[in-house]
């Protein structure tokens, strides 16, 4: 039997797979979204087991709004980046010190 | 082993592989596509806590719109890949320990008999029961506030990523709609008064 724990357990494993994504690589730019993505997941399932297990919808209603504001982000963040790419040529986050004093 | 079970496994296990390949991987490409692997079995996963909704919603907007996205702007952008994973194995050791030991932490202390995990047992639906209903009859009663407000994030977001990638260019010959719309026919044709020749006689 699948109990609440197994799935907390889970999404602990990806969240932890998610920092760990952000730390590796710390350049890449689009990588880091990604990570970023699997963070969210991770979260989402959170939600989702204890709505099951609480027998409350209200906690799939908040995936469902953490889902469109992680579109929304998703949508202006690679906006951002092809903008900077157009500008740097480049998406290495090392790079973006133009403000620097 | 009861089949809910093996199917947990199953899809948390490919989750799990493919998650770590998302940030291993060496061509950004392949990070996505393993990225699109991660959500599916997330969905699969969702489908088996009743979320059929959500499940179905993942793989929809998730895979189908934001992957694709990323795709399209990872196939656009021309990244040097190798120069990118510069340090990425000297970050290794302290990334992993973080991560270790954030997931064994969280494992133990979920895993743990005080958690009381037991005590929460989600009770199954009956036949009939739909939770795309339920969930759009909260949606549009208690939720219908949040509901409005999410929509205006996504407009917010349309008008951001479109102005952010918007440029005019100046080496295309393009028509401004504003003007074309706006010209008057004395613009286009210009009547003049000229007296009349007279016809000469032979």
């Amino acid at each position: 039997m699948i109990a609440l724990h197994h799935y907390l357990v889970l999404s602990a494993l990806l969240f932890a797979i998610g920092v760990v994504g952000i730390f590796l690589n710390r350049k890449n730019l689009i990588v880091l979204m990604m990570a970023i993505e699997l963070m969210l997941l991770a979260v989402n399932m959170n939600f989702v087991a204890f709505s099951h297990y609480l027998n409350d919808l209200a906690g799939q209603l908040f995936v469902f709004f953490i889902l469109t504001v992680a579109a929304a982000e998703a949508g202006i963040g690679l906006a951002i980046l092809v903008v900077l790419f157009r500008n740097l040529s480049t998406i290495d986050v090392d790079k973006l010190d133009s403000l620097k004093g | 082993m009861e089949l809910k079970t093996v199917i947990f496994y199953v899809f948390a296990l490919i989750m799990l592989v493919a998650a770590v390949r998302v940030i291993t991987a060496r061509n950004p490409v392949h990070a996505v596509l393993f990225l699109v692997l991660a959500f599916f079995n997330a969905g699969g996963l969702w489908l088996t806590l009743d979320a059929e909704f959500l499940a179905i919603a993942l793989v929809m907007v998730y895979v189908g719109a934001v992957m694709v996205l990323f795709l399209f702007v990872v196939m656009m952008l021309d990244i040097d890949a190798k120069r990118l994973r510069q340090g990425f194995w000297s970050h290794m050791p302290l990334a992993a320990t973080l991560g270790v030991l954030m997931a064994g932490e969280m494992a133990l202390v979920l895993s743990s008999e005080y958690f009381g995990s037991a005590s929460f047992s989600g009770q199954t639906m009956p036949a009939d029961y739909s939770n795309t209903k339920e969930l759009g009859r909260l949606l549009f009663t208690d939720y219908v506030y949040p509901f409005e407000l999410a929509s205006i994030i996504l407009l917010v977001a349309i008008i951001a990523a479109v102005m952010l990638t918007l440029r005019h260019r100046r080496d295309v010959k393009h028509l401004d709609p504003a003007k074309q719309i706006a010209v008057k026919h004395t613009d286009r044709l210009r009547v003049i008064q000229m007296p009349a020749e007279k016809e000469e006689a032979e």
